[in-house]
C-alpha cells in the first residue's frame, strides 16, 4: 500500500538495471537528496552543522570505505583511523605545499595517497586471513599513528605537534580555516559523500564488487572459480583506503581544522567505525549511512537527555554511552546481524504488503 | 663496550619480565579460543575489570555510587570499611564467576555456529560494555592495588650483578614475583587440562564441540568454566598490572598487546603464548633499545610488536606452534 511497485514495468535492460528499479524508491531518493542540497542549507547554523552534519557526512564516507573491505570483501581491518590520519596528513602536506589547487583536487589525491598506503599494509591480506589480519592491521594502526607523531616532516616541524588547516576557498568561498560558513563546509562534505555513495554503490553492483562479494564468502572456492584473489583484495584495499583518506582529510580539513594525530585518529577511532557498519548493516551502503547516522545522534541524543535533561555529570553519560553502544553491537548481532539495513528491508517487505498481509 | 652489553643484558631482562606479564593476559585468550573458537578481545577489559572490582572492595567502595547519587540525589561513596585482600581476592573472583555465567548465557548461547569472525566483533561490544560497566560500578578515576606483593628494586641482583659486572641491574621485585606466580599459573592451568575430569572434558570441547556433546559433556557448563577460568587469569594479571602501574584504563590496552603475543605464538597453545609473551617482551625493549631510541625518535614500542607480528605471519600464518590450519572448499 504505502509502499509498491505495481505499475513499474521495465521495458528496457538499463531501466531494470538501475540502482532504484521501483519508482517509488526513485522519487523518496530524489526527495531525500533535493532536501538536502536545497533545504538543509537554509536552515542550519554552526551548532547542527559541527554537532550533527558534519561528522555525520564524513563519518558515512569513512563507514562506506570500511564497508567495502569488512562488508563485500570480508577483510576485516581495525587499522581505519590510521587510514584516516594518512588522509588528513596527505591532505595538510599537500594544503601547504600547493596553496593555489582547488581543494577538490587535493582531497581527492589525499585519497589516492591512502589508497597507496591501504594497498601496502593490504599485501599481507594474501597470507593471513581472517582475525589474524584484524590483529595484523593493527599493525597499520600503531605505526602510521606513531609515524605522524614522531616525524616532524609531516607536521611541518610545528612546535605543539599539531597540524592546522590553513584557509581554503572553493569558487570564492571559505570552506576550511576559521571563518567559514555553516553551509558551504556542509555543502563541500555533501558533495564528496554523493560521490562516494553513487560510486561505491556501482561498484559493488559491478563485476569488481561481485568478485569481492565471491572472496568474502569462500575465497578458496572463489579462486577457483576464477577470481584473483590478489587484484581483488588488493583492489578492495584500494578503495576503501581511498574513501577513508578522503573522510580523514574532510574530517581535518573542514570539520576539525586542527588535529594532534594520538587523540583524533587513535584505536577508539577504528572501532567507532567498524561499529557504524555492524550497526548499521555489513555489506550495504544504505547501512552505512544508517550507523553513522546513528553512531553520530546517539551522544548528543543521551548528552542532551542525560546531562541538559536530568542534569547527571557528564562523565556518568559517557559511561553510559560506552554501555549502551557495547550491548548495542552485542545486541545487532543476535537479533539481526545485517544491522539496520536489514529491518529496513524488513520494513519495506511489511510497508509494501500492508493493510492486507496475505 | 662491556657498559653497553651490560645495558643490553638488564633491557633484556627487563623485556623478559614484561614478556611474562603480556603471556598472562595471552593465556585467557588461549584458554577460551581453545575450547570455544572465540576470539576474546574482552580479555584485557576482564582483566581492568577484575582489577577495578578488586580495588573497589578493598576499599570497601558503594558499586554503582555515582549512578545512585546521580540519580537518587544521594551521597554514598564507601560502605566504612576495609576488606583483608585474600577474601576481597575470594569475593572478586565470585563476581568474575558471575560474569563468565552471564556471559555465556545472555551472550555467546545464542551465537553458537556463528563465524568466528561475528563471535569476534560481538567481544568488541563485550569489551566496551564491560568497560562502561567497570567505570560506571567504581568510578574512573586511577586505583591502586596493593595485595601485599613485594615491590621496589631486588637488592640481591643489583649487588651480584655489581660486583661482577661492575654496574647493577635494575629489576623490580614485583616483576620477579609475577613470573613465579605465571609459571605456577601455566603448571596449575596444564595440571588440570591434563589430569582432572573436567579438564579432559574441556579438551574434548576444543577437539570437536558435536562428539562431545554426543558422549555427555555439557557444553554449557564446559564454556562457563572456560571463561571463568579466563575471569581468574584476568584476575591474576590485573593483579599484577594494577600493581605494577595503577588500575586505569591503559590496563585494558595491555589486551591489544597480546594479541601480537598469540599471533607470534598461536592461538591454540598455551606454551605458545608464554614463549611468543617472551620474545614480544624482550624484542621490543631491545629494539627500542638499539633502534628506535638511537634512530628512530623513541616509543616504537607502540608499533613494534604488531609489526613483528605482522611480518612472522606473512612466513608462517599459524604462529610458531599453533596448528597448521587447512582450509578446504
Amino acid at each position: 500500500m504505502f509502499y509498491r511497485e505495481a505499475g513499474d514495468f521495465s521495458t528496457s535492460y538499463p531501466e531494470d538495471s538501475q540502482t532504484f528499479p521501483i519508482k517509488f524508491d526513485r522519487y523518496r531518493y530524489y526527495l531525500v537528496l533535493f532536501t538536502a542540497i536545497v533545504i538543509i542549507p537554509f536552515f542550519i547554523n554552526d551548532y547542527w552543522v559541527n554537532s550533527l552534519f558534519l561528522p555525520f557526512l564524513i563519518y558515512a564516507i569513512a563507514a562506506i570505505g570500511l564497508n567495502i573491505l569488512v562488508g563485500y570483501c570480508g577483510q576485516v581491518s581495525l587499522g581505519t583511523g590510521g587510514f584516516m590520519a594518512v588522509g588528513a596528513y596527505a591532505c595538510y602536506k599537500l594544503m601547504t605545499s600547493f596553496p593555489d589547487v582547488s581543494m577538490v583536487i587535493l582531497v581527492l589525491l589525499s585519497g589516492l595517497i591512502t589508497a597507496l598506503v591501504g594497498v601496502i599494509f593490504g599485501l599481507p591480506s594474501l597470507r593471513i586471513k581472517g582475525f589474524y589480519l584484524a590483529v595484523a592491521t593493527l599493525a597499520a594502526q600503531f605505526f602510521l599513528v606513531w609515524l605522524f607523531n614522531r616525524v616532524p616532516w609531516f607536521y611541518n616541524y610545528s612546535a605543539s605537534g599539531q597540524i592546522s588547516a590553513p584557509e581554503r576557498t572553493f569558487f570564492g568561498i571559505e570552506i576550511s580555516g576559521p571563518n567559514t560558513q555553516a553551509w558551504a563546509t556542509y555543502l563541500f562534505c555533501l558533495m564528496f559523500v554523493i560521490a562516494s555513495a553513487y560510486v561505491a554503490r556501482n561498484l559493488t553492483r559491478g563485476s569488481m564488487g561481485r568478485k569481492w562479494m565471491a572472496i568474502r564468502d569462500m575465497d578458496i572456492a572463489a579462486e577457483i572459480i576464477g577470481v584473483n584473489p590478489l587484484r581483488a583484495k588488493l583492489t578492495a584495499f584500494a578503495v576503501s583506503s581511498f574513501f577513508i583518506g578522503i573522510s580523514g582529510a574532510l574530517f581535518f580539513a573542514i570539520y576539525l581544522g586542527a588535529v594532534e594525530v594520538g587523540e583524533v585518529f587513535g584505536i577508539q577511532k577504528s572501532f567507532l567505525v567498524l561499529f557504524m557498519i555492524i550497526i548499521g548493516g555489513l555489506g550495504s551502503i544504505f547501512g552505512s549511512f544508517a550507523g553513522a547516522a546513528f553512531l553520530v545522534l546517539l551522544p548528543v541524543a543521551l548528552k542532551i537527555v542525560g546531562v541538559d535533561w536530568l542534569g547527571w555529570p557528564t562523565d556518568i553519560v559517557a559511561h553510559l554511552q560506552l554501555v549502551i553502544v557495547g550491548g548495542l553491537i552485542i545486541v545487532f548481532l543476535i537479533a539481526e546481524p545485517h544491522g539496520l539495513a536489514q529491518l529496513w528491508r524488513v520494513a519495506k517487505e511489511k510497508l509494501r504488503l500492508w493493510p492486507f498481509p496475505h | 663496550m662491556p657498559e653497553q652489553l651490560a645495558f643490553a643484558l638488564e633491557v633484556t631482562a627487563n623485556g623478559l619480565m614484561a614478556g611474562v606479564l603480556y603471556a598472562l593476559v595471552a593465556l585467557g585468550f588461549v584458554l577460551i579460543y581453545k575450547a570455544s573458537g572465540i576470539f576474546n578481545y574482552a580479555q584485557g577489559v576482564m582483566a581492568l575489570f577484575a582489577a577495578l572490582t578488586l580495588a573497589g572492595i578493598i576499599d570497601g567502595q558503594v558499586p554503582f555510587s555515582h549512578l545512585i547519587n546521580a540519580v537518587f540525589g544521594t551521597d554514598v561513596h564507601y560502605f566504612g570499611w576495609n576488606a583483608p585482600a585474600f577474601l576481597a581476592i575470594l569475593l572478586t573472583m565470585v563476581v568474575m564467576i558471575g560474569l563468565a555465567y552471564a556471559v555465556q548465557r545472555l551472550v555467546f548461547r545464542h551465537l553458537v555456529g556463528q563465524e568466528p569472525i561475528i563471535l569476534f566483533m560481538a567481544t568488541i561490544g563485550l569489551a566496551y560494555f564491560l568497560e562502561g560497566v567497570g567505570d560506571l560500578m567504581w568510578g574512573s578515576d586511577i586505583k591502586s592495588i596493593d595485595v601485599g606483593l613485594p615491590q621496589g628494586i631486588n637488592t640481591w641482583i643489583d649487588d651480584t650483578t655489581f660486583n661482577s659486572l661492575g654496574y647493577g641491574f635494575f629489576i623490580d621485585n614485583l616483576d620477579i614475583v609475577a613470573s613465579i606466580i605465571a609459571a605456577l599459573l601455566v603448571i596449575i592451568l596444564v595440571m588440570f587440562a591434563q589430569y582432572t575430569k573436567q579438564g579432559r572434558a574441556m579438551r574434548a570441547v576444543a577437539d570437536d564441540h558435536q562428539a562431545a556433546l554426543s558422549v555427555g559433556v555439557s557444553l554449557n557448563f564446559i564454556w562457563i568454566l572456560v571463561w571463568s577460568l579466563a575471569g581468574f587469569v584476568a584476575l591474576v594479571a590485573g593483579i599484577m598490572w594494577g600493581t605494577k602501574s595503577g588500575v586505569q584504563f591503559s590496563l585494558s590496552l595491555i589486551a591489544l598487546k597480546a594479541l601480537p603475543v598469540l599471533m607470534l605464538g598461536g592461538f591454540t597453545s598455551i606454551p605458545g603464548a608464554i614463549v611468543g609473551g617472551l620474545i614480544i617482551g624482550v624484542g621490543e625493549k631491545l629494539f627500542e633499545f638499539l633502534i628506535g631510541a638511537p634512530f628512530l625518535g623513541g616509543a616504537t614500542e607502540n608499533w613494534f610488536a604488531y609489526m613483528l607480528a605482522l611480518i612472522f605471519l606473512v612466513f608462517r600464518p599459524q604462529g610458531l606452534f599453533g596448528e597448521k590450519i587447512i582450509e578446504r572448499v
